[in-house]
Protein backbone atom coordinates (compact mmCIF):
# COMPACT_ATOMS: atom_id res chain seq x y z
CA UNK A 1 0.00 0.00 0.00
CA UNK A 2 1.56 3.27 -1.18
CA UNK A 3 -0.75 5.81 0.42
CA UNK A 4 -3.97 6.44 2.29
CA UNK A 5 -6.23 9.24 1.12
CA UNK A 6 -8.96 10.73 3.25
CA UNK A 7 -11.45 13.56 3.15
CA UNK A 8 -12.10 15.85 6.11
CA UNK A 9 -15.70 16.78 5.41
CA UNK A 10 -15.98 19.71 7.82
CA UNK A 11 -14.40 21.09 10.98
CA UNK A 12 -17.51 20.15 12.94
CA UNK A 13 -20.48 18.07 11.85
CA UNK A 14 -23.42 20.44 12.03
CA UNK A 15 -21.40 23.53 11.10
CA UNK A 16 -22.06 22.80 7.41
CA UNK A 17 -20.59 20.39 4.86
CA UNK A 18 -20.06 21.90 1.41
CA UNK A 19 -21.62 19.25 -0.77
CA UNK A 20 -20.15 20.24 -4.18
CA UNK A 21 -16.63 20.18 -2.70
CA UNK A 22 -17.23 16.83 -1.02
CA UNK A 23 -18.51 15.42 -4.33
CA UNK A 24 -15.45 16.80 -6.13
CA UNK A 25 -13.10 15.29 -3.55
CA UNK A 26 -14.26 11.78 -4.47
CA UNK A 27 -12.18 12.12 -7.67
CA UNK A 28 -9.11 11.68 -5.43
CA UNK A 29 -10.36 8.16 -4.60
CA UNK A 30 -10.40 8.58 -0.81
CA UNK A 31 -10.17 5.56 1.48
CA UNK A 32 -12.44 7.13 4.10
CA UNK A 33 -14.30 10.29 5.12
CA UNK A 34 -14.20 11.64 8.65
CA UNK A 35 -15.34 14.56 10.77
CA UNK A 36 -15.53 15.39 14.42
CA UNK A 37 -18.82 16.56 15.85
CA UNK A 38 -17.84 18.06 19.15
CA UNK A 39 -15.45 19.93 21.38
CA UNK A 40 -15.20 21.33 24.89
CA UNK A 41 -15.14 24.75 23.26
CA UNK A 42 -18.91 25.08 23.50
CA UNK A 43 -18.62 24.96 27.31
CA UNK A 44 -19.38 22.56 30.17
CA UNK A 45 -23.17 22.74 29.84
CA UNK A 46 -23.36 20.31 26.93
CA UNK A 47 -21.44 17.54 28.67
CA UNK A 48 -23.13 18.20 31.99
CA UNK A 49 -26.67 18.35 30.65
CA UNK A 50 -26.26 15.81 27.84
CA UNK A 51 -27.39 18.28 25.22
CA UNK A 52 -26.02 19.18 21.78
CA UNK A 53 -24.64 22.59 20.77
CA UNK A 54 -25.66 22.27 17.11
CA UNK A 55 -29.26 22.09 15.92
CA UNK A 56 -30.42 18.52 15.25
CA UNK A 57 -31.51 19.54 11.74
CA UNK A 58 -28.01 20.84 10.94
CA UNK A 59 -26.32 17.67 12.17
CA UNK A 60 -28.75 15.47 10.28
CA UNK A 61 -28.27 17.43 7.08
CA UNK A 62 -24.46 17.19 7.31
CA UNK A 63 -24.55 13.50 8.18
CA UNK A 64 -26.85 12.85 5.24
CA UNK A 65 -24.46 14.60 2.84
CA UNK A 66 -21.45 12.69 4.23
CA UNK A 67 -23.18 9.31 4.13
CA UNK A 68 -24.40 9.81 0.57
CA UNK A 69 -20.86 10.61 -0.58
CA UNK A 70 -19.47 7.62 1.29
CA UNK A 71 -22.09 5.27 -0.18
CA UNK A 72 -21.24 6.52 -3.66
CA UNK A 73 -17.53 5.83 -3.08
CA UNK A 74 -18.15 2.67 -0.99
CA UNK A 75 -15.85 3.86 1.80
CA UNK A 76 -16.22 4.04 5.58
CA UNK A 77 -17.18 7.15 7.56
CA UNK A 78 -15.80 7.99 11.00
CA UNK A 79 -17.58 10.55 13.17
CA UNK A 80 -16.21 11.36 16.61
CA UNK A 81 -17.25 13.33 19.69
CA UNK A 82 -20.83 13.06 18.50
CA UNK A 83 -23.52 15.32 19.86
CA UNK A 84 -20.90 17.87 21.06
CA UNK A 85 -19.60 16.09 24.17
CA UNK A 86 -19.66 12.40 23.25
CA UNK A 87 -21.42 11.09 26.37
CA UNK A 88 -23.68 8.03 26.06
CA UNK A 89 -26.71 10.33 25.82
CA UNK A 90 -25.05 12.14 22.92
CA UNK A 91 -24.19 8.86 21.18
CA UNK A 92 -27.82 7.69 21.47
CA UNK A 93 -28.99 11.06 20.12
CA UNK A 94 -26.64 10.72 17.12
CA UNK A 95 -27.61 7.10 16.50
CA UNK A 96 -31.27 8.10 16.26
CA UNK A 97 -30.26 10.55 13.53
CA UNK A 98 -28.17 7.92 11.73
CA UNK A 99 -31.05 5.43 11.86
CA UNK A 100 -33.42 8.02 10.37
CA UNK A 101 -31.05 8.74 7.49
CA UNK A 102 -30.40 5.07 6.75
CA UNK A 103 -34.11 4.32 6.78
CA UNK A 104 -34.90 7.30 4.52
CA UNK A 105 -32.42 5.99 1.93
CA UNK A 106 -33.40 2.36 2.40
CA UNK A 107 -29.77 1.39 3.00
CA UNK A 108 -28.39 -1.42 5.11
CA UNK A 109 -25.19 -0.38 6.90
CA UNK A 110 -22.94 -1.82 9.56
CA UNK A 111 -22.59 0.84 12.22
CA UNK A 112 -20.01 0.61 15.01
CA UNK A 113 -21.17 2.51 18.07
CA UNK A 114 -18.36 3.30 20.50
CA UNK A 115 -19.32 4.64 23.90
CA UNK A 116 -16.90 6.58 26.04
CA UNK A 117 -18.84 7.64 29.14
CA UNK A 118 -17.15 6.43 32.32
CA UNK A 119 -18.77 4.56 35.15
CA UNK A 120 -18.17 6.34 38.48
CA UNK A 121 -17.28 3.11 40.35
CA UNK A 122 -14.65 2.37 37.72
CA UNK A 123 -13.22 5.90 38.06
CA UNK A 124 -13.30 5.75 41.86
CA UNK A 125 -11.34 2.51 41.67
CA UNK A 126 -8.75 4.06 39.31
CA UNK A 127 -8.44 7.03 41.66
CA UNK A 128 -7.96 4.77 44.68
CA UNK A 129 -5.25 2.87 42.80
CA UNK A 130 -3.47 6.11 41.87
CA UNK A 131 -4.23 5.63 38.19
CA UNK A 132 -5.72 9.12 37.68
CA UNK A 133 -3.21 11.90 37.25
CA UNK A 134 -3.77 15.68 37.17
CA UNK A 135 -2.64 17.74 34.19
CA UNK A 136 -1.52 21.33 34.69
CA UNK A 137 -3.58 23.26 35.65
CA UNK A 138 -6.32 21.05 37.08
CA UNK A 139 -9.14 21.48 39.57
CA UNK A 140 -8.77 19.47 42.78
CA UNK A 141 -10.71 16.20 42.67
CA UNK A 142 -11.82 13.49 45.03
CA UNK A 143 -14.19 10.56 44.76
CA UNK A 144 -17.15 12.89 45.35
CA UNK A 145 -16.27 15.02 42.33
CA UNK A 146 -15.99 11.89 40.16
CA UNK A 147 -19.38 10.63 41.37
CA UNK A 148 -21.11 13.99 40.86
CA UNK A 149 -19.70 14.55 37.38
CA UNK A 150 -20.62 13.16 34.00
CA UNK A 151 -17.25 11.93 32.74
CA UNK A 152 -16.10 10.87 29.29
CA UNK A 153 -12.77 9.39 28.25
CA UNK A 154 -11.19 10.69 25.06
CA UNK A 155 -10.44 7.68 22.87
CA UNK A 156 -7.41 7.35 20.64
CA UNK A 157 -7.00 5.30 17.47
CA UNK A 158 -7.36 1.82 18.98
CA UNK A 159 -11.18 1.53 19.38
CA UNK A 160 -11.62 3.11 15.93
CA UNK A 161 -9.23 0.61 14.36
CA UNK A 162 -11.08 -2.30 15.98
CA UNK A 163 -14.34 -0.98 14.54
CA UNK A 164 -12.89 -0.65 11.03
CA UNK A 165 -11.32 -4.13 11.24
CA UNK A 166 -14.73 -5.49 12.21
CA UNK A 167 -16.06 -4.15 8.90
CA UNK A 168 -17.96 -1.04 10.00
CA UNK A 169 -19.36 1.15 7.23
CA UNK A 170 -19.95 3.91 9.76
CA UNK A 171 -18.22 4.56 13.08
CA UNK A 172 -20.17 6.66 15.58
CA UNK A 173 -17.72 7.41 18.35
CA UNK A 174 -18.29 9.08 21.70
CA UNK A 175 -15.60 11.46 22.94
CA UNK A 176 -12.65 11.01 20.66
CA UNK A 177 -9.39 12.75 19.89
CA UNK A 178 -10.14 14.69 16.69
CA UNK A 179 -6.84 13.77 14.95
CA UNK A 180 -7.40 10.08 15.87
CA UNK A 181 -10.32 9.96 13.44
CA UNK A 182 -7.83 10.55 10.62
CA UNK A 183 -4.80 8.76 12.09
CA UNK A 184 -6.54 5.45 12.90
CA UNK A 185 -6.66 3.92 9.41
CA UNK A 186 -3.20 5.05 8.19
CA UNK A 187 -1.59 3.75 11.40
CA UNK A 188 -3.53 0.49 11.07
CA UNK A 189 -1.90 0.02 7.64
CA UNK A 190 1.60 0.71 8.95
CA UNK A 191 2.10 4.31 7.88
CA UNK A 192 4.35 6.45 10.11
CA UNK A 193 2.54 7.59 13.23
CA UNK A 194 3.97 11.11 13.09
CA UNK A 195 2.62 11.77 9.59
CA UNK A 196 -0.69 10.06 10.35
CA UNK A 197 -1.33 12.06 13.53
CA UNK A 198 -0.15 15.27 11.89
CA UNK A 199 -2.53 14.65 8.99
CA UNK A 200 -5.36 14.46 11.50
CA UNK A 201 -4.19 17.46 13.46
CA UNK A 202 -4.02 19.57 10.28
CA UNK A 203 -7.32 18.39 8.78
CA UNK A 204 -9.60 18.15 11.81
CA UNK A 205 -10.75 21.76 11.66
CA UNK A 206 -11.57 21.48 7.95
CA UNK A 207 -10.66 24.51 5.89
CA UNK A 208 -9.36 26.42 8.91
CA UNK A 209 -5.94 25.07 7.83
CA UNK A 210 -6.17 27.20 4.67
CA UNK A 211 -4.85 30.71 4.19
CA UNK A 212 -8.41 31.98 4.50
CA UNK A 213 -11.08 29.50 5.54
CA UNK A 214 -14.11 29.03 3.33
CA UNK A 215 -16.56 26.54 1.89
CA UNK A 216 -14.81 23.30 1.08
CA UNK A 217 -13.20 20.08 2.28
CA UNK A 218 -9.63 18.95 2.89
CA UNK A 219 -8.12 15.98 1.10
CA UNK A 220 -5.22 14.44 3.00
CA UNK A 221 -2.76 11.92 1.59
CA UNK A 222 -0.53 10.02 4.02
CA UNK A 223 2.49 8.30 2.47
CA UNK A 224 5.49 6.56 4.03
CA UNK A 225 7.64 9.68 3.78
CA UNK A 226 5.28 12.62 3.42
CA UNK A 227 1.87 14.05 3.99
CA UNK A 228 -0.08 16.13 1.44
CA UNK A 229 -2.87 18.52 2.35
CA UNK A 230 -5.09 19.75 -0.45
CA UNK A 231 -8.17 21.95 -0.04
CA UNK A 232 -11.08 21.45 -2.41
CA UNK A 233 -13.29 24.52 -2.75
CA UNK A 234 -13.38 27.80 -4.59
CA UNK A 235 -10.54 30.13 -3.69
CA UNK A 236 -9.12 27.83 -1.01
CA UNK A 237 -5.38 27.52 -0.68
CA UNK A 238 -3.02 25.86 1.78
CA UNK A 239 0.38 27.48 2.20
CA UNK A 240 3.40 26.35 4.23
CA UNK A 241 2.63 29.16 6.65
CA UNK A 242 -1.09 28.37 6.94
CA UNK A 243 -0.42 24.69 7.68
CA UNK A 244 2.38 25.48 10.13
CA UNK A 245 0.21 28.12 11.79
CA UNK A 246 -2.67 25.71 12.21
CA UNK A 247 -0.50 23.75 14.66
CA UNK A 248 -0.94 26.73 16.98
CA UNK A 249 -4.72 26.83 16.90
CA UNK A 250 -6.38 25.98 20.22
CA UNK A 251 -3.17 24.39 21.52
CA UNK A 252 -1.15 25.55 24.48
CA UNK A 253 2.05 24.25 22.88
CA UNK A 254 2.61 24.88 19.14
CA UNK A 255 4.81 21.82 18.64
CA UNK A 256 3.83 19.07 21.09
CA UNK A 257 0.38 17.50 21.04
CA UNK A 258 -0.46 14.84 23.57
CA UNK A 259 -2.48 11.80 22.54
CA UNK A 260 -3.33 8.53 24.36
CA UNK A 261 -0.41 6.58 22.95
CA UNK A 262 2.21 9.33 22.86
CA UNK A 263 3.07 12.82 21.72
CA UNK A 264 2.96 14.30 18.24
CA UNK A 265 6.04 16.46 17.75
CA UNK A 266 5.91 19.12 15.02
CA UNK A 267 9.15 20.85 15.94
CA UNK A 268 11.15 19.32 13.06
CA UNK A 269 8.48 19.70 10.35
CA UNK A 270 9.23 21.06 6.92
CA UNK A 271 6.36 22.60 4.96
CA UNK A 272 6.61 23.07 1.18
CA UNK A 273 4.22 24.40 -1.44
CA UNK A 274 3.51 21.41 -3.68
CA UNK A 275 1.39 23.20 -6.27
CA UNK A 276 -0.96 26.18 -6.34
CA UNK A 277 -3.14 24.96 -3.45
CA UNK A 278 -1.52 21.92 -1.81
CA UNK A 279 1.21 21.66 0.82
CA UNK A 280 3.68 18.84 1.42
CA UNK A 281 4.75 18.11 5.00
CA UNK A 282 7.70 16.03 6.16
CA UNK A 283 9.45 15.59 9.48
CA UNK A 284 6.41 15.05 11.71
CA UNK A 285 7.39 12.78 14.59
CA UNK A 286 5.53 10.72 17.15
CA UNK A 287 7.06 9.75 20.47
CA UNK A 288 5.41 6.71 22.02
CA UNK A 289 4.45 7.21 25.67
CA UNK A 290 5.65 4.72 28.27
CA UNK A 291 2.19 4.63 29.81
CA UNK A 292 -0.99 4.62 27.78
CA UNK A 293 -3.30 7.31 29.15
CA UNK A 294 -6.83 8.43 28.39
CA UNK A 295 -7.77 12.08 28.87
CA UNK A 296 -10.82 12.54 31.07
CA UNK A 297 -13.38 15.30 30.68
CA UNK A 298 -15.98 15.85 33.34
CA UNK A 299 -18.76 18.31 34.00
CA UNK A 300 -20.35 18.83 37.39
CA UNK A 301 -23.47 20.82 38.19
CA UNK A 302 -22.66 24.00 40.09
CA UNK A 303 -26.25 24.93 40.86
CA UNK A 304 -29.04 26.88 39.23
CA UNK A 305 -28.72 30.38 37.94
CA UNK A 306 -30.92 33.44 37.57
CA UNK A 307 -29.66 36.59 35.87
CA UNK A 308 -30.79 40.18 35.36
CA UNK A 309 -29.54 42.50 32.60
CA UNK A 310 -29.48 46.27 32.81
CA UNK A 311 -27.34 49.39 32.47
CA UNK A 312 -26.23 52.69 33.96
CA UNK A 313 -25.79 55.99 32.07
CA UNK A 314 -25.62 58.64 34.84
CA UNK A 315 -22.04 60.09 34.77
CA UNK A 316 -22.18 60.85 38.50
CA UNK A 317 -22.87 57.20 39.27
CA UNK A 318 -20.28 56.06 36.72
CA UNK A 319 -17.47 58.15 38.26
CA UNK A 320 -18.04 56.37 41.59
CA UNK A 321 -19.20 53.06 40.16
CA UNK A 322 -17.07 50.80 42.35
CA UNK A 323 -18.13 52.40 45.62
CA UNK A 324 -21.77 52.57 44.48
CA UNK A 325 -21.74 48.85 43.61
CA UNK A 326 -19.93 48.11 46.87
CA UNK A 327 -22.76 49.77 48.78
CA UNK A 328 -25.34 47.83 46.75
CA UNK A 329 -23.59 44.48 47.17
CA UNK A 330 -23.37 45.00 50.93
CA UNK A 331 -27.05 45.85 51.12
CA UNK A 332 -28.00 42.79 49.04
CA UNK A 333 -25.83 40.46 51.14
CA UNK A 334 -27.60 41.66 54.31
CA UNK A 335 -31.05 41.25 52.76
CA UNK A 336 -30.23 37.74 51.49
CA UNK A 337 -29.00 36.70 54.91
CA UNK A 338 -31.99 38.27 56.66
CA UNK A 339 -34.70 36.91 54.34
CA UNK A 340 -33.25 33.67 52.91
CA UNK A 341 -31.02 32.70 55.81
CA UNK A 342 -27.99 32.07 53.60
CA UNK A 343 -24.66 33.80 53.17
CA UNK A 344 -23.55 34.92 49.71
CA UNK A 345 -20.10 33.57 48.95
CA UNK A 346 -20.56 30.49 51.16
CA UNK A 347 -19.48 28.25 48.28
CA UNK A 348 -22.96 27.40 47.00
CA UNK A 349 -24.76 30.76 46.99
CA UNK A 350 -22.95 33.31 44.85
CA UNK A 351 -23.71 36.69 43.37
CA UNK A 352 -21.58 38.13 40.59
CA UNK A 353 -22.05 41.44 38.79
CA UNK A 354 -20.47 41.51 35.34
CA UNK A 355 -19.90 45.19 34.55
CA UNK A 356 -19.74 45.57 30.76
CA UNK A 357 -17.99 48.77 29.72
CA UNK A 358 -15.60 48.46 32.63
CA UNK A 359 -13.94 45.05 32.97
CA UNK A 360 -16.54 42.33 32.34
CA UNK A 361 -14.82 40.77 29.33
CA UNK A 362 -11.31 40.44 30.74
CA UNK A 363 -12.02 40.35 34.47
CA UNK A 364 -8.83 39.72 36.43
CA UNK A 365 -6.72 40.24 33.28
CA UNK A 366 -8.02 43.80 32.72
CA UNK A 367 -5.48 46.50 33.60
CA UNK A 368 -7.15 49.50 32.01
CA UNK A 369 -9.83 50.35 34.58
CA UNK A 370 -9.10 54.02 35.27
CA UNK A 371 -11.34 55.61 32.62
CA UNK A 372 -14.97 56.56 33.27
CA UNK A 373 -17.15 54.89 30.62
CA UNK A 374 -20.08 56.56 28.85
CA UNK A 375 -22.36 53.81 30.05
CA UNK A 376 -22.02 50.33 31.50
CA UNK A 377 -24.09 47.20 31.23
CA UNK A 378 -24.48 45.22 34.42
CA UNK A 379 -25.37 41.54 34.30
CA UNK A 380 -26.38 40.33 37.73
CA UNK A 381 -25.78 36.60 38.07
CA UNK A 382 -27.14 34.70 41.08
CA UNK A 383 -26.27 31.03 41.59
CA UNK A 384 -27.80 28.77 44.24
CA UNK A 385 -28.60 25.09 44.89
CA UNK A 386 -32.18 25.55 43.67
CA UNK A 387 -33.71 27.69 40.95
CA UNK A 388 -36.15 29.21 43.43
CA UNK A 389 -33.39 30.47 45.72
CA UNK A 390 -31.33 31.77 42.78
CA UNK A 391 -34.37 33.71 41.59
CA UNK A 392 -35.06 35.08 45.07
CA UNK A 393 -31.47 36.36 45.27
CA UNK A 394 -31.83 38.01 41.85
CA UNK A 395 -35.12 39.60 42.88
CA UNK A 396 -33.46 40.99 46.01
CA UNK A 397 -30.92 42.75 43.76
CA UNK A 398 -33.40 44.85 41.83
CA UNK A 399 -34.49 47.41 44.43
CA UNK A 400 -30.95 48.19 45.70
CA UNK A 401 -29.70 48.63 42.11
CA UNK A 402 -32.63 50.85 41.23
CA UNK A 403 -32.55 53.12 44.24
CA UNK A 404 -29.11 53.14 45.91
CA UNK A 405 -28.34 56.85 46.50
CA UNK A 406 -25.28 58.90 45.52
CA UNK A 407 -24.30 62.14 47.32
CA UNK A 408 -24.74 64.32 44.21
CA UNK A 409 -28.53 63.85 44.04
CA UNK A 410 -31.00 64.74 46.76
CA UNK A 411 -34.20 62.70 46.69
CA UNK A 412 -35.12 59.30 45.22
CA UNK A 413 -33.16 58.18 42.16
CA UNK A 414 -33.57 55.27 39.75
CA UNK A 415 -30.04 54.36 38.78
CA UNK A 416 -30.35 51.07 36.89
CA UNK A 417 -32.11 50.56 33.55
CA UNK A 418 -33.63 47.06 33.41
CA UNK A 419 -33.62 45.50 29.94
CA UNK A 420 -36.43 43.01 30.49
CA UNK A 421 -39.71 42.54 32.24
CA UNK A 422 -39.71 40.47 34.33
CA UNK A 423 -36.19 41.67 35.05
CA UNK A 424 -34.93 38.28 36.15
CA UNK A 425 -34.24 35.41 33.72
CA UNK A 426 -34.04 31.83 34.95
CA UNK A 427 -31.14 30.03 33.25
CA UNK A 428 -31.69 26.57 34.73
CA UNK A 429 -28.84 24.30 35.80
CA UNK A 430 -25.26 25.46 35.26
CA UNK A 431 -22.12 23.32 35.13
CA UNK A 432 -18.37 23.53 35.44
CA UNK A 433 -15.59 21.44 33.93
CA UNK A 434 -14.47 19.36 36.88
CA UNK A 435 -11.57 17.36 35.45
CA UNK A 436 -8.34 18.04 33.64
CA UNK A 437 -6.86 14.64 34.27
CA UNK A 438 -5.69 11.51 32.52
CA UNK A 439 -6.48 7.93 33.47
CA UNK A 440 -4.09 5.01 33.02
CA UNK A 441 -6.30 2.02 32.19
CA UNK A 442 -5.03 -1.57 32.53
CA UNK A 443 -5.88 -2.27 28.88
CA UNK A 444 -5.99 0.25 26.02
CA UNK A 445 -9.62 -0.36 25.12
CA UNK A 446 -11.19 -1.12 28.51
CA UNK A 447 -12.65 2.39 28.84
CA UNK A 448 -14.61 2.10 25.58
CA UNK A 449 -17.52 -0.14 24.66
CA UNK A 450 -18.17 -1.01 21.04
CA UNK A 451 -21.29 -2.49 19.56
CA UNK A 452 -21.60 -3.41 15.90
CA UNK A 453 -25.13 -2.88 14.67
CA UNK A 454 -26.61 -3.59 11.27
CA UNK A 455 -29.04 -0.79 10.57
CA UNK A 456 -31.58 -1.21 7.81
CA UNK A 457 -32.49 -4.41 6.00
CA UNK A 458 -31.63 -7.54 8.05
CA UNK A 459 -31.12 -5.56 11.30
CA UNK A 460 -29.07 -7.23 13.97
CA UNK A 461 -26.18 -6.72 16.29
CA UNK A 462 -23.03 -8.37 17.42
CA UNK A 463 -20.40 -7.38 19.94
CA UNK A 464 -17.24 -6.13 18.26
CA UNK B 1 8.04 52.81 16.13
CA UNK B 2 4.93 50.83 15.18
CA UNK B 3 2.11 49.19 17.08
CA UNK B 4 2.10 45.38 17.21
CA UNK B 5 -1.47 45.48 15.90
CA UNK B 6 -0.31 47.32 12.74
CA UNK B 7 2.49 44.86 12.03
CA UNK B 8 0.62 41.62 12.71
CA UNK B 9 -1.59 39.78 10.25
CA UNK B 10 -3.59 38.43 13.16
CA UNK B 11 -3.55 38.72 16.94
CA UNK B 12 -5.92 36.29 18.64
CA UNK B 13 -6.69 34.56 21.90
CA UNK B 14 -8.50 31.25 22.33
CA UNK B 15 -9.11 28.41 24.73
CA UNK B 16 -6.58 25.61 24.49
CA UNK B 17 -8.94 23.25 26.25
CA UNK B 18 -11.02 24.49 29.21
CA UNK B 19 -8.02 25.25 31.45
CA UNK B 20 -5.49 27.07 29.28
CA UNK B 21 -5.73 30.36 27.43
CA UNK B 22 -3.47 30.80 24.42
CA UNK B 23 -2.45 33.88 22.43
CA UNK B 24 -1.16 33.83 18.84
CA UNK B 25 0.54 36.77 17.14
CA UNK B 26 1.04 36.06 13.44
CA UNK B 27 2.81 37.93 10.64
CA UNK B 28 2.56 38.07 6.87
CA UNK B 29 6.21 38.90 6.24
CA UNK B 30 9.38 37.35 7.64
CA UNK B 31 10.82 40.83 8.16
CA UNK B 32 7.97 41.85 10.48
CA UNK B 33 8.28 38.62 12.45
CA UNK B 34 12.03 39.14 12.75
CA UNK B 35 11.60 42.80 13.69
CA UNK B 36 9.35 41.86 16.60
CA UNK B 37 11.60 38.96 17.60
CA UNK B 38 14.67 41.20 17.65
CA UNK B 39 12.87 43.98 19.53
CA UNK B 40 12.20 41.74 22.51
CA UNK B 41 8.80 43.36 23.14
CA UNK B 42 7.27 39.89 23.24
CA UNK B 43 8.51 37.59 25.98
CA UNK B 44 7.12 35.80 29.00
CA UNK B 45 8.21 38.74 31.16
CA UNK B 46 6.74 41.41 28.88
CA UNK B 47 3.46 39.52 28.65
CA UNK B 48 3.32 39.07 32.42
CA UNK B 49 3.80 42.81 32.92
CA UNK B 50 1.12 43.63 30.36
CA UNK B 51 -1.48 41.36 31.99
CA UNK B 52 -0.39 41.70 35.61
CA UNK B 53 0.71 38.08 35.94
CA UNK B 54 3.61 36.16 37.43
CA UNK B 55 6.02 35.47 34.53
CA UNK B 56 6.56 31.92 35.78
CA UNK B 57 3.07 30.90 34.61
CA UNK B 58 3.59 32.30 31.09
CA UNK B 59 4.83 29.95 28.35
CA UNK B 60 6.39 31.72 25.37
CA UNK B 61 7.10 30.19 21.95
CA UNK B 62 8.66 31.47 18.74
CA UNK B 63 7.41 29.67 15.63
CA UNK B 64 9.43 30.88 12.61
CA UNK B 65 7.85 28.56 10.03
CA UNK B 66 4.44 29.93 10.97
CA UNK B 67 5.86 33.47 11.34
CA UNK B 68 4.15 33.50 14.69
CA UNK B 69 4.59 33.91 18.43
CA UNK B 70 2.54 31.99 20.93
CA UNK B 71 1.97 32.65 24.62
CA UNK B 72 -0.04 30.39 26.89
CA UNK B 73 -1.25 30.86 30.45
CA UNK B 74 -3.48 28.94 32.83
CA UNK B 75 -6.98 30.40 32.60
CA UNK B 76 -7.61 32.89 35.47
CA UNK B 77 -11.09 31.34 35.67
CA UNK B 78 -11.65 27.91 34.12
CA UNK B 79 -13.84 27.95 30.99
CA UNK B 80 -17.52 28.29 31.89
CA UNK B 81 -16.92 28.25 35.62
CA UNK B 82 -18.63 30.85 37.81
CA UNK B 83 -17.10 34.22 37.01
CA UNK B 84 -15.85 33.30 33.54
CA UNK B 85 -17.17 35.83 31.04
CA UNK B 86 -15.38 34.67 27.88
CA UNK B 87 -16.50 31.13 27.09
CA UNK B 88 -14.22 30.75 24.07
CA UNK B 89 -11.39 32.89 25.42
CA UNK B 90 -11.57 34.90 22.21
CA UNK B 91 -11.50 38.46 23.59
CA UNK B 92 -8.40 38.54 25.79
CA UNK B 93 -5.81 39.82 23.30
CA UNK B 94 -6.67 43.53 23.18
CA UNK B 95 -3.76 44.77 25.38
CA UNK B 96 -1.27 43.27 22.87
CA UNK B 97 -2.52 45.46 20.01
CA UNK B 98 -1.05 48.70 21.37
CA UNK B 99 2.42 47.33 22.21
CA UNK B 100 5.11 49.61 20.76
CA UNK B 101 7.62 47.85 18.50
CA UNK B 102 10.85 49.76 17.82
Amino acid sequence: MQEITFVAATGALGAGVHEPSLEASLAYKPDFIASDAGSTDAGPFYLGAGRAAFAREAVKRDMDVVLRAARKARIPVLIGSVGTAGSDTHVDWMMAIVREIISEHDWSLKVAVIKSEQNSDYLADLLARDRIRALDPAPAIDEGVLRRSRVVGMMGVEPLQDAIRAGADVVIAGRCSDPALYAAIPIMHGFPEGLAWHAGKAAECGTLVCETMGKGVIVGVVRHDELILRPIGEGLRCTPQSVAAHGLYENGDPYLHKECSGTLDLSQCVYEQLDETAVRVTGSQFHRAETYTVKLEGAEQVGFQTIMVGGVRDPYILRQLDSWLGLINGYIANKVEELLGVKLGDGVHTLKMHVYGKDAVMGALERDTAHVPLEVGIVVEATAPTQAVATSIAKLCRQPLLHAPIPEWKGAITGYACLHNPAEIERGPVYRFSLNHVAAPERKTEMFRTELVTVGEGEGREAA
Amino acid sequence: MAKLGELARLIRSKNAGPFVLTFDIMFEKDQDFERVRRSGVLSADAFARLYGLDARIVRYFECPNARAFKLSIPRPVFQGDLGDADMHGGQQYAPLIALDVP
